[in-house]
């Protein structure tokens, strides 16, 4: 039985059609899968759904299962206590994730307050600790924060610390370098890598750009008009796709094969979508 | 296309360039005074694509807002075309207007939800700076459609509204509205940050098109040095606000003499195939 199992999801906000169609995927323990697709293809509507985060209006059927549990239609009351306990979220942009007006520290200690039983002290300390594993320099002063003190790559390591404090078995990441300049980018990326490794937690990870993808990631999933269209391990995905989508991202992705000042490749030069009904949003 | 008003001080042998900025230094003073732009000087000559590069808070869009009298410098002097922006005022400084455009990085924001895109677009021509000088279409509908079909948007597009279209087609009409008052410098700040990796590839084409057909000089900000390898002749690296390298892109990308240029272009993910 693998981790998470996702059959047959389909979202649907309110009356308009569904966004997401009937999707199916699984995640092992352990495993690090990229989801990919350009914006408004559903990845993160896939994200919130796992996370049981859709709005009210939103119906989700099918069925969703961590570790057995099943997810969908579970009530809030039962749902609350798991999230950043078995599963937890990292998003886009860690400014908004975290509290302006609450101590760092303070706010990564309350994740471990709420699902164990701890002394201020002992949450402190342990938080302490995790602050060091995301490579923050100077923990105790970082603790004493506020959000806005601290630099982008900073918060977003916070963010990371307390998506991992209680050891969960998944970990979403939506987007979670979007945001940040890349030689940023880049620490926080190895220092996600670092401590999925050192927690042992699954992760999913969302993000439009396919080599940041290749570099957390070893299965990737595919998704095009809220459907998966391909899905397979890093390597065969990557060096030979199957559906002409992927073709046309993998081609638009490597800038750094193509003559400066030549045409670059675009996803259109591989595959072109059905013709959609006017004022209807249109890739490009 | 230079300004008609003013004689052009460019001999054919000299030819004077676009921008020609001395020891340009923009102070934000408080009870922490930030050195935003620190004693640059740079030149851009007519047809140039210059590329700005460096990390956030490098000073990039301080130093381009100041190059389109969007800020005022501290110190330190900006000519277009031989003349001198410093000290202008804002009424006086139609031809920098009309010779310089913006197309800034999330058109989300920089496109106005309630116009119509075709009053976006035809709204610099009806500007009380621009709308009676020589060198600015008057035909406001003929430019309308000229625009859109260089940016490549449907003619029907005008009569919509932002909120219609992709973030991709949002960044043409952006573009599109650039190009309206024919500009001979188009400054883009990080045009394609805000896009997917899928859509910034068709926007990056129509930009090296434009630029190539129109003869435009182009300013293009990024954080991205491929991306500026892929559009740029010329590059400046900007750290603290200072130039900290600068040259031909390609001799900057293949031989970085500066650690921070080193840095900047180790830290570009690539795709590995396997981890």
């Amino acid at each position: 039985m693998s981790l998470l199992e996702v059959r047959n999801l389909s979202v649907a906000f309110g009356r308009r059609p569904p966004t997401l169609t009937g999707i199916d995927f699984t995640i092992d323990a352990g495993a690090r899968v990229g989801l990919i697709g350009q914006s408004g293809s559903g990845k993160s509507v896939t994200a919130l759904a796992v996370m049981g985060l859709l709005p009210e209006y939103a119906t989700a059927t099918g069925s969703i299962r961590l570790g057995g549990t099943e997810l969908i239609g579970r009530p809030d009351a039962l749902f609350a206590p798991m999230r950043g306990n078995d599963l937890s979220m990292v998003f886009q942009e860690p400014m908004t994730a975290l509290d302006p007006t609450m101590k760092v520290g303070r706010q990564v200690a309350e994740v471990v307050r709420l699902h164990r039983k701890s002394s201020r002290e002992q949450a402190r300390a342990l938080t302490l600790d995790m602050l060091e594993q995301v490579d923050l320099p100077d923990p105790e002063q970082v603790y004493d924060a506020f959000a806005h003190q601290l630099s982008g790559g900073q918060r977003q390591r916070v963010v990371l610390a307390m998506a991992l404090i209680n050891q969960p078995d998944l970990v979403i990441c939506d987007e979670p370098t979007t945001a940040l300049d890349v030689t940023v980018q880049q620490q926080v990326l190895r220092v996600l890598r670092h401590n999925l490794d050192a927690v042992g937690a699954a992760c999913l990870f969302i993000t439009h750009d396919l080599a940041v993808l290749s570099q957390v990631c070893d299965q990737v999933l595919v998704m095009l008009d809220g459907a998966i269209v391909e899905a397979g391990e890093l390597k065969s995905v990557f060096t030979d796709p199957q559906h002409p989508y992927t073709r046309g991202l993998l081609a638009t992705a490597r800038l750094d094969q193509v003559a400066p000042g030549s045409r670059l490749p675009t996803v259109a030069d591989f595959y072109r979508r059905p013709e959609r009904t006017p004022g209807t949003e249109v890739a490009g | 296309m230079s300004d008609p008003s003013t004689p052009d001080p460019s001999t054919p042998d000299d030819p004077a360039p676009v921008y020609a900025v001395r020891d340009l230094t923009r102070v934000y003073p408080g009870s922490r005074t930030v050195v935003a732009v620190d004693n640059v000087s740079l030149t851009v000559r007519r047809g140039q694509r210059l590329g700005i590069v460096g990390e956030s808070g490098s000073g990039k869009s301080t130093l381009i807002r100041m190059l389109a009298a969007l800020d005022r410098p501290t110190a330190g002097d900006i000519r277009l075309h031989g003349r001198s922006i410093i000290g202008v005022p804002e009424r006086r400084l139609g031809f920098l207007r009309s010779a310089v455009q913006l197309v800034f990085q999330d058109p989300r924001s920089s496109l106005d939800p309630r116009m119509r895109v075709g009053d976006i677009i035809t709204e610099p021509l009806r500007s009380r700076m621009m709308r009676h000088r020589s060198d600015v279409p008057d035909d406001h509908a003929a430019r309308l459609t000229e625009v859109l079909e260089a940016v490549g948007l449907p003619a029907d597009s005008a009569r919509r509204f932002p909120h219609e279209f992709s973030g991709g087609q949002r960044q043409r009409i952006a573009i599109a509205r650039a190009l309206a008052p024919r500009p001979e410098v188009l400054i883009a700040d990080e045009p394609v940050s805000a896009l997917d990796v899928s859509v910034r590839a068709q926007v990056l084409n129509l930009l090296n098109d434009l630029v190539d057909r129109m003869g435009l000089t182009m300013i293009f900000v990024s954080h991205d040095l491929l991306v500026v390898r892929h559009v740029c002749d010329s590059v400046a690296v900007m750290r603290g606000g200072r130039i900290v390298e600068a040259g031909t892109t390609e001799q900057v990308y293949q031989r970085p003499q500066e650690p921070y240029t080193q840095a900047l272009l180790a830290a570009i993910p690539t795709i590995r195939f396997e981890r």
